[in-house]
Formats: C-alpha cells, sequence, structure tokens
C-alpha cells in the first residue's frame, strides 16, 4: 500500500490520481493517521501551502511526523513532493520556531526578490512555470527520458542542504542553482511537482511505485 | 529559471464549455474535460477553466467539471469566476484546482488576498485585474473594472497590481477589457506597466489573434505567461503552431509534445 500523507494541506488528490494513473496494482490510501503510515510499503508526502503547518503536522514531535522518520530510517520508500522534500531539513526561512523533521542538515531558504535577468527583467517570485531538471548522475526515480526531462515548479523557498551530495538534481533560478531533488538511500524528494508534469511527471510516478531502493 | 507559458482557458457555464476548442477529434465539443484532455495531449503549460455560469444555485457543476478534469489530466489547472469567499477558494483547491484566480472580491474586500494566501500558499492565489485605458488631464492610465466589467472602480490598475502583490497574491492575470475580443493584440502598455512594477509573476490577457501577439505579450510587455481564448479555440492555430513559433522567435518556451 502506498500511503499519501495528509497533512491538512495542499492537492492531494491531483497526488492520488497521478499515482493511481501510473497503472500500479499497489492500493493509494490518502491518510493522516500514523499507524497507516507505519504500515504502508511507500510514504509520499506532497503540499503546497506553508511550511510550518507542514511542520506542525510532520515535525519531529508529532506523531505522523515520528512514523515519517521511522519509515525512512527504516529503508522503507519516501517520495517527498514540495514541502514534502523542504520538510525533510531542519528549519525554514517561511517558519522560523517550526522545526522541521531533521532527517538531513540544511535549511530551508527564500529565493531571492528583486533580482534581474541578463535583459534586466525582474525575476519572480513565487517561481512558476516548467524548467528543465539536471539531474546528477544516474537516479532510477529522477530519470526520465531526456527530451521529457522538464517539470512544473511552483515554489517560493528552496533547500539548502548542508551537505551538497544530497542534492540529486538541479535547475536555475536566474543566475541562482536550486535544488530540484535530493536523494539518498531510500528518500528521494523532489522541489517541483510530478504530478503537475504531464508525461515526464507520470513516468517519474512509475518510477517511484516500481523502485526497489 | 522558467520559460514562458501558453495558458488556453475555455469558458464553461453551466459545467459546458460555451467558448471551447473546435478540435475535430472530440466526440462532444461542450464538454470541458475531453477539451482539458486535448490541450493536454497537445502539450499547454497550463490550463484555465473561467466560470460564467450566472445563477449561483448552478455553480456546484464548476466543482464536478474540475475533479473530472483533475481525474484525468496531470497538468496545473487555474479556475476563475464568481469566487466570493475563503470557503469558495478551499472547495475548488479541494476538487482539484491549483490555483484560484479572484477578481470583484478581491476590490471588495482586499483581505481575502491575504486570508486566502496566508491558508493556502501565495502560490494558490492568482488575482485578476479587468482593465480599461482612461485619461484624467495629461495623464494616462488604466482603471480596474469588476462585476465582468460592468463596474468602474475608480483604481489605478498598476497601483492596484502593487497592493495585490503585497497582500499576498501569488500571481496575476491582467486582462485589457480594451482588446479583449478584438484579436489587435495585447495592450503591451497595461502589460508591462504592471509586470515591471510587481515581483509576482504576469498572466497577459486580452486581444489575442495571432502568433506575433503571444511574442509581443511575453517580449515586450514583459508577461511571464499569455493566456488565449479564441485563436486555440477556432482552430486558427493550435498550441503546437505557438510554440514552434516563439521557439523560432528565440523566446524561451517547453517544446512541444515529441520536439527537442
Amino acid at each position: 500500500m502506498i500511503a499519501i500523507v495528509d497533512a491538512g494541506l495542499g492537492n492531494l488528490r491531483s497526488v492520488a490520481k497521478a499515482l493511481e494513473a501510473t497503472g500500479t496494482l499497489q492500493p493509494v490510501r490518502v491518510t493522516s493517521d500514523p499507524q497507516v503510515v507505519r504500515d504502508a510499503d511507500r510514504v509520499v508526502v506532497p503540499g503546497q501551502g506553508a511550511f510550518g503547518d507542514c511542520a506542525s503536522a510532520l515535525g519531529p514531535e508529532a506523531p505522523l511526523g515520528r512514523a515519517i522518520s521511522d519509515g525512512i530510517q527504516g529503508g522503507k520508500p519516501y517520495l517527498g513532493i514540495c514541502l514534502g522534500l523542504q520538510v525533510l531539513f531542519e528549519s525554514s526561512e517561511e517558519s522560523p520556531g517550526h522545526p522541521g523533521l531533521g532527517i538531513y542538515r540544511g535549511h530551508v531558504r527564500r529565493l531571492p526578490s528583486g533580482t534581474r535577468d541578463e535583459n534586466d527583467r525582474r525575476i519572480k517570485v513565487p517561481h512558476i512555470g516548467w524548467s528543465r531538471v539536471a539531474v546528477r548522475g544516474t537516479h532510477p526515480v529522477l530519470d526520465v527520458p531526456t527530451a521529457d526531462n522538464w517539470f512544473y515548479f511552483v515554489h517560493s523557498f528552496h533547500a539548502q542542504p548542508a551537505d551538497e551530495s544530497l542534492i540529486a538534481a538541479v535547475s536555475a533560478f536566474g543566475s541562482l542553482p536550486v535544488t530540484a531533488a535530493v536523494a539518498r538511500d531510500n528518500v528521494v524528494a523532489v522541489q517541483y511537482h510530478p504530478e503537475k508534469s504531464q508525461a515526464a511527471g507520470l513516468e517519474l510516478l512509475r518510477q517511484f511505485v516500481a523502485w526497489r531502493c | 529559471m522558467s520559460v514562458r507559458r501558453i495558458i488556453p482557458c475555455l469558458d464553461v457555464k453551466d459545467g459546458r464549455v460555451v467558448k471551447g476548442v473546435q478540435f475535430v477529434e472530440l466526440r462532444d465539443a461542450g464538454d470541458p474535460v475531453e477539451q482539458a484532455a486535448a490541450y493536454d495531449a497537445a502539450g499547454a503549460d497550463e490550463l484555465c477553466f473561467l466560470d460564467i455560469t450566472a445563477s449561483h444555485e448552478r455553480r456546484d457543476t464548476m466543482y464536478d467539471v474540475i475533479a473530472r478534469t483533475a481525474e484525468q489530466v496531470f497538468m496545473p489547472l487555474t479556475v476563475g469566476g464568481g469566487v466570493r469567499s475563503v470557503d469558495d477558494v478551499r472547495r475548488l483547491l479541494l476538487a482539484g484546482a491549483d490555483k484560484v484566480a479572484i477578481n470583484t472580491s478581491a476590490v471588495e474586500d482586499p483581505s481575502l488576498i491575504t486570508q486566502a494566501a496566508g491558508r493556502f500558499g501565495s502560490q494558490a492565489i492568482v488575482v485578476a485585474v479587468d482593465a480599461r485605458h482612461t485619461r484624467v488631464g495629461a495623464d494616462v492610465g488604466w482603471e480596474v473594472y469588476i462585476h465582468g466589467g460592468r463596474t468602474a472602480t475608480g483604481l489605478d490598475a498598476v497601483g492596484w497590481a502593487a497592493r495585490v502583490a503585497k497582500a499576498g497574491a501569488g500571481e496575476l492575470l491582467v486582462t485589457s477589457m480594451d482588446r479583449d475580443g478584438t484579436r489587435a493584440g495585447y495592450d503591451l502598455g497595461l502589460t508591462r506597466a504592471i509586470a515591471d512594477r510587481v515581483d509576482i509573476p504576469v498572466i497577459a490577457s486580452g486581444g489575442v489573434g495571432t502568433l506575433e501577439h503571444l511574442r509581443e505579450g511575453l517580449v515586450d510587455g514583459h508577461a511571464d505567461a499569455v493566456l488565449a481564448a479564441s485563436i486555440f479555440h477556432f482552430g486558427t492555430f493550435s498550441i503546437r503552431d505557438a510554440k514552434i513559433y516563439l521557439q523560432e522567435m528565440g523566446v524561451p518556451v517547453r517544446p512541444p509534445p515529441g520536439m527537442p
């Protein structure tokens, strides 16, 4: 069973429908029950909205957060999407005082506003739209056929891991490289939205549901 | 950085498309879900549904349209029209919308923007600005209209845009009422004045008749995205035509399916 963790935010329906559209035979359950998360074979944490709300529901002291952390430590495949990536780190400038899961050292920073591109156009925040994603090396979930390697981003914050080797894919925000994905062992997490990225996104999800890590 | 976006828009009334695409392969030209799927297959970057249902009682049909669309189409979906409250926003997002566009209610109660953005994140809140060219003495500007363009507000569109950006809007959908339906091109002065004033993305709308108009909106108007209805509806151009044209003109876009 694949558990989609409901932290009370975001468009969970799209994530559930996209996972079902991969054709997986594994049941997909949207849940806020820590026991369901513990029983699941795979865990997906999506989320848009505010880091603080997410951290309150999923932080290290919350039962749901502990179930997620235990699953990660126990080797269960984890897919984080957007806030589901950011919450893996210690804290976010979006919500000071709300600790994340702290699975990895590092912090989530605001994208700089007021910057301009080479044509002197304002670079807008939130960063909304399609970007090419460059995967570092290879990854069985993140690699999709090159021509399709476009994903949809919507974010104002990005993760800066203390250990740069966690960064599995990057994209660009103006001249600033941003963390597009982190990966280690059984954890893969993306800043972009595979559930909104048409064929490329479905391919990534298909690879996650089949992933033997 | 992200490339420029092309966003087709469908007008939906009582759960049926009233101004939509004339794709020959469609079985039912009035079904918004089928049209959304066709735009998805064509490689549109996002999709916009504008609910023009007149009666409040029949608005529930829109939630069903969104839910059915979100089951089949895995692309960003913006929904606007008749959004009055934080609860309306919540229902649309739960049905499967990614972004909700607010217009009249934002003018009547600007705190709605802040409340909705605080609850669902700025990225989910689009403020739609309908504006008309105006002249006060020697000053040329644009005035904000509400109630589907029937009511003048006295608000300066550029100042209003800056205010809603500060209040928490994540994006602006800027429609020129002077140009809407004319096919004479976007009001580039309006689009550029707002895009240069705010730090949030701007979607240009109103007046597209040619592919060159799309380029003008993105390059001269400084828009981050272009919304178009009739050029795609009547089959004059496809999304693919638009992407290829913009690529050839050096505008960064996501290539259409099957193209490098």
